[in-house]
């Protein structure tokens, strides 16, 4: 029987209560009294310096309360960037200033230039129209080996070139990993393009900034998916507010996906002007605003090679990346195609010689960051389409070439410099077979046939490094930041529980899922126990949700601050008892006496917490509330194999996703309903990157795709049910709770499995196309089978 | 500036607006329920999606000033007085058909929409009538499921619960 | 938004007046119009909304020909065009359900947006376009991207379909907007048959001559093989380009001439 309630259960989530009958309350709910508008003018231009900014005639427009340009911010600070990236020669990456409104320069296409605050929208709309902003068109660098070429426009005119770094991983693999491609007996060759995307969670980014005078206070209300990295990056780098005059608070946010990790200039500028202007300022992006200004993700480009011995063992890897930085340096963006990235390029095999070179390129562009598994699909998704590719060239079996590199023994250390704790490579693999049904696939190529399409089947696996990240570790690397994370778990007088959280739910269910663990430690009924999150105020501290990390880091903390509270409870516990404390026992929700039969119950102990009458005040101190900070000793290394079906319609081009399994090791499962959920979503987003959506540049850098018009989201009819399955679990070793972490999985184990199945389709209609780029659009296909 | 009157969820509510106030504007600023939302400008995402006069529309693709004198109904009008969820809301919750909430009532709107012209609707026929409906965080499974399920289909073959 | 006023006449006759004023502009169902409007991309001072004409709503049989009226909403016309079958399943896919429900047909021809899937039904059935002076027959109606025979403050009160044989539409669907990347519209009527294509062309909607000689002589998919649509003319965008654009021409009318079957 599945378990109705604490870890393990299905626990119906609480938050859709709110969500289903529309009182949610998002950031643009949020409207203070007196609050201001800001509309931002924004480059129209990819590059280009700005001669002048003419605000005289909109300055007299009707409910203007002022007009700001980067005049108003030369003395503020840029906005930083997380992460430094020390390149192949030991040098500092290149790491240009950021500023709130452009500086002289425009850089990409929806560069703030200036900020109009007014007293209604369109009111601010209207009057920024009547600026005018003088601007020198200079030549646009877009495509990334372009912009390295001698000569090129620099996108900063202070930094040596466009290259931000050279990164090798790792380098002293280098020559030995040269030789052995040398050497090997076969070696396949791969150069793919991970699509550029654009995370477009549904609800647009909204900051408000309201300044409280009498106390020098800021407040600011914005979609962030981590409020205190937010509080840290704008008060410490950017506005100079020291942490106890500036409140941060994410309500309730639409989804985040990676971009709304990142601290914004539009949340720094409605803070300063808040500030300036002592009332509050509102800002809402558009969908059309936000292609432009939210930080994009992937796009690489990637020559992967993979050796390999007569035998048919993997002997090395050697890869060669540019990953496109955009116009600045977004929060994490350094660290997405180094760390994220090189560290996952032995996948789920046992390749003894890897290494790594990335080139990271500044262009007139939007930033590009993190977005859902950020790094790890890029290195999922060029190492399983170079396998597929080897497999074909070899005529061997695609599974069968995994199954026989599989890494099957752990602890396990691979060459580019992390250690898998736990997983079971074959297992997964073994549980898609059974639930994709494999051994009836050729009886379904012929119906398929039959129909006059072409069936395709893709397989892969994928490996990734979540539950980011030990602190020591990555201060190596050149984080900015610690990446713990912290809980506070309050225990009211009559036993009821309030769990002051770091990570921040934004879809994820943790008001749900995280109540679940405290009653299972303790043994009560989940509505016992409550989530407080998002607002730097109410919570101890914490780097927020991003990276699959929740569970694995906050909800470790949460469960080491519940250790404690459990054993000054039984301390207490023991005084009523009149027992040694070694002897006390918790069981559901009552203290007991080994051996005999003296309880008493959870919510005596936690009231004699609260009224200490009868209380042993000289050994311990009333009130029952801990706090813990969480420090992970590892990554955490969730793995699994997914299988793709699809046809193509060989008049046409066009793909259909038939059928779609994932076969997943996530460790232990907190609530299988709400980690299938986030499986399901991870998938779309996978398949929506191989079959539908790409941020497409012109040459001059112009944004092709920038609305739902061009760029393809996935709809419901795009899709198939999913058939998702997280049994095979090897639970993570090294945190309490042995989880692994489910929400990126989806997004970087199906793209490649997609594409390897388009591979196939065409294959059995006698087209070998070796290689088709992301997104699989029936026009490509058709180009590719018609080459 | 004109006036207009508009019956949100039963109650006339009556404002001052512009030529270019949308549908959406009113009932989020004037009405002041903000359950309605808008994700995108180009009338696809569907955040927007209410009833006016018991037919689905797009509120950000309608001006309020057109919709003087109808009945609206809005998410928030779609729970019982007592706060019971509606079947289609319950199914949502049942089968973990939102996660992060924001396309979520213009997904209930639609549905309600669908099932009140196709009582049994097959899975194609939902995946085909959400054309107009973006979700970014369920990859639609569950929503689709949640709707046949409202609609009285036993859902349990369905893959994965 | 630019600033303008929003009329709601309840006659034709008080529409037209209304539009008379300098920078007028109607509104049918809006749903091109408002996007546009919020882009900024048109600033009329006034919109006159027709969706308040009962007399310019309604589908109706007039002998062998169908009659919508041009505020008829998309939704209406899949749902009681009926008579006329292929038009029926044309309006029921274009755009969403709710875009569906305020959408009209006359809104849609008045824009003539290239990848509009109406004006292909309009062309091949060789529709007449009534407004509120005179009619237009479709061979002259369309002129080009956006543009069209109407008069500045002409309406389109409704919209005459004679009813085909056979007729079917072809839409094979832009990944983004879900327009008509190519559409395809087959009718055959008594004295021939007629082939419109949207999506595909620079100058809007256009039929192709070559397939309706063949199909004319021999309505069979068979009768398409030999034939080759030009890519000259044709769009190129990020979603395909002129070559494939006239590839999926030929294919889709083969597509649509099979279902006629």
């Amino acid at each position: 029987m599945p378990k109705d309630h604490g870890i393990g259960a299905s626990s119906k989530r609480r938050e859709d209560v709110r969500f289903l009958t529309g009182t949610g309350r998002y950031t643009d709910d949020i409207n203070l009294q007196g609050q201001a508008y800001v509309h931002f003018v924004r480059s129209d231009v990819a590059h280009g310096t700005i001669n002048s900014i003419d605000t005289s005639e909109a300055e007299n427009m009707p409910g203007v309360v002022r007009i700001f340009t980067g005049a108003d911010f030369a003395a503020v600070g840029s906005i930083p960037c997380g992460w430094q990236v020390t390149d192949r020669f030991g040098e500092a990456m290149q790491e240009p200033a950021h500023p709130v409104l452009a500086q002289g320069k425009v850089r990409h296409v929806g560069d703030p230039i200036a900020a109009v605050v007014a007293e209604t929208k369109e009111q601010a709309r209207d009057a920024a129209e009547a600026i005018v902003v003088d601007i020198d068109e200079l030549p646009a660098v877009v495509n990334m080996k372009e912009a390295l070429a001698d000569g090129a426009p620099k996108v900063h005119d202070d930094l040596k070139s466009n290259l931000c770094y050279d990164w090798g991983f790792v380098e002293d693999n280098k020559a030995a990993v040269d030789e052995a491609i040398k050497n090997a007996a076969h070696v396949t060759t791969l150069e793919l393009v991970n699509n550029r995307l654009v995370a477009n969670p549904m609800e647009p980014r909204v900051a408000v900034g309201d300044y409280g005078f009498a106390n020098d206070e800021s407040t600011l209300y914005t979609t962030s998916q981590n409020p205190h990295v937010i509080r840290l990056l704008m008060g410490a780098f950017v506005l100079n507010i020291p942490e106890h005059k500036l409140r941060v608070v994410a309500p309730d946010v639409g989804g985040g996906f990676g971009t709304k990790i990142f601290h914004y200039a539009e949340e720094a500028f409605v803070t300063f002007a808040s500030r300036a202007l002592r009332r509050p300022v509102k800002w809402t992006s558009t969908r059309s605003e936000a292609f432009m200004s939210d930080a994009h993700g992937r796009d690489h480009v990637t020559k992967i090679e993979l050796a390999l011995d007569a035998d048919n063992n993997f002997t090395a890897v050697r890869t060669e990346t540019y990953a496109n930085m955009g116009a600045y340096l977004s929060t994490f963006a350094p660290s997405v195609p180094t760390w994220l990235h090189g560290t996952l390029m032995a996948g789920n095999y046992k390749t003894p010689l890897i290494y790594v070179n990335v080139k990271a390129v500044f262009t007139n562009t939007v930033p590009v960051d993190a977005y859902r598994g950020a790094g790890r699909p890029e290195a999922t998704f060029q190492l399983e389409r170079v396998i597929d590719k080897a497999a074909r060239e070899l005529g061997v079996d695609p599974i069968a070439l995994r199954r026989q590199n599989f890494i099957s023994e752990f602890p396990y250390a691979t060459p580019v410099a992390v250690e898998y704790d736990t997983g079971d490579y074959t297992a997964t693999m073994d549980k898609l077979e059974e639930i994709m049904d494999l051994s009836g696939f050729e009886a379904r190529r012929k119906e398929s046939e039959a129909k006059g399409k072409w069936r395709g089947l893709g397989v892969n696996c994928y490996i990734e490094a979540c539950g980011i990240a030990p602190s020591n570790l990555v201060g190596q690397l050149g984080a900015r930041a610690g990446l713990y994370d912290a809980a506070t778990v309050r225990v009211n007088a009559t036993g009821s529980i309030s769990v002051m959280v770091g990570a921040h739910s934004h879809g994820q269910g943790h008001e749900t899922t995280f109540p679940q663990v405290i009653a299972e430690m303790i043994g009560i009924d989940e509505s016992q126990v409550d989530i407080v999150h998002g607002d730097t105020s109410k919570i101890p501290f914490g780097m927020g949700t991003y990276g699959s990390r929740s569970l694995a880091v906050c909800g470790s903390a949460m469960v080491r601050a519940a250790e404690k509270v459990i054993n000054k409870a039984k301390k207490i516990a023991a005084h009523l008892l009149e027992a040694s404390e070694a002897d006390i026992e918790l069981k559901d929700g009552k203290f007991s006496v080994a051996g005999t039969d003296k309880e008493c119950a959870w919510g005596d102990v936690t009231l004699a917490a609260y009224v200490p009458h009868n209380y042993p005040l000289e050994d311990i101190e009333p009130g029952l509330e801990e706090t813990a900070f969480y420090d992970p000793a590892n990554f955490t290394y969730p793995s699994g194999a997914y299988a793709c079906e699809v046809e193509v319609d060989p008049d046409t081009g066009k793909v259909t996703i038939e059928k779609f399994a994932a076969a997943d090791d996530f460790g232990n499962v907190v609530n299988p309903m709400i980690v299938e959920g986030q499986v399901h979503g991870g998938i779309a987003q996978g398949i929506g990157q191989a079959m539908l959506e790409g941020a497409v540049y012109d040459a001059e850098g112009q944004l092709l795709s920038a609305s739902y018009m061009d760029y393809a989201m996935p709809r419901a009819d795009d899709l198939p049910f999913y058939i998702v399955d997280h049994s095979c679990a090897t639970p993570c070793t090294h945190n309490p709770l042995g989880v692994k972490g489910c929400g990126e999985a989806g997004a970087i184990g199906s793209p490649p499995a997609v594409v390897n199945a388009v591979i196939d389709a065409l294959a059995s209609g006698g087209k070998n196309v070796p290689h088709i780029d992301m997104p699989l659009t029936p026009h490509r296909v058709w180009k590719a089978m018609n080459a | 500036m004109t006036k207009a009157t508009i019956t949100v969820n039963g109650k006339p509510v009556t404002a001052e607006i512009e030529g270019r106030t949308l549908l959406v504007d009113f009932l989020r600023e004037k009405a002041h329920k903000t359950g309605t939302h808008v994700g995108c400008d180009t009338s696809q995402c569907g955040a927007c999606v209410v009833h006016v006069n018991g037919v689905a529309v797009k509120s950000c693709t309608m001006f309020a000033a057109e919709a003087d004198g109808a009945e609206v109904t809005t998410i928030e009008g779609m729970a019982g007085a007592d706060g019971s969820l509606s079947a289609i809301q319950a199914a949502f919750q049942e089968h973990h058909g939102l996660q992060c909430g924001f396309c979520t009532p213009g997904m209930i709107m639609s549905a309600s929409a669908l099932l009140k012209e196709n009582p049994k609707p097959t899975e194609a026929e939902i995946r085909h009538y959400l054309e107009g409906n973006i979700c970014r965080c369920t990859g639609y499974h569950n929503i689709v499921k949640a709707i046949m399920a409202a609609s009285g289909q036993d859902v349990t073959s369905i893959a994965a619960e | 938004m630019y600033a303008f006023d929003v009329t709601r006449p309840k006659t034709v006759d008080e529409a037209v007046a209304a539009l008379s004023q300098e920078d007028a502009q109607a509104l049918g169902g809006g749903q091109t119009l408002i996007p546009t409007l919020k882009q900024r991309l048109a600033s009329p001072s006034a919109l006159v909304s027709l969706t308040g004409i009962e007399d310019m709503k309604g589908v109706c049989q007039d002998g062998d020909t169908l009659v919508i009226g041009g505020g008829t909403t998309h939704g209406t016309v899949a749902s009681e065009g009926g008579a006329y079958p292929a038009l029926a399943a044309l309006a029921s896919n274009i755009g969403d359900p709710a875009v569906r429900n305020r959408g009209t047909i006359g809104g849609s021809l008045a824009n003539n947006d290239p990848s509009a899937c109406y004006p292909s039904a309009a062309l091949a059935s060789n529709a007449t376009i009534v407004t509120n002076s005179r009619e237009i027959a479709a061979d002259d109606y369309f002129q080009g991207l956006f543009t069209t025979a109407l008069d500045e403050g002409e309406i389109i009160t409704s919209v005459r379909f004679p009813i085909p044989q056979a007729a079917n539409y072809q839409k094979f669907v832009q990944p983004a907007s879900r327009f008509a990347l190519v559409g395809v519209f087959v009718s055959k009527h008594a004295d021939g048959v007629r082939v419109a294509v949207t999506g595909a062309s620079e100058d809007g909607v256009f039929r192709w001559s070559d397939a309706e000689d063949a199909l004319s002589g021999n309505f069979s998919p068979d009768a398409v093989d030999g034939l080759t649509a030009s890519a000259d003319g044709l769009m190129t965008d990020l979603h395909g380009d002129a070559e494939y654009r006239a590839h999926l021409i030929k294919v889709l009318t083969k597509r649509a001439v099979a279902a006629c079957q």
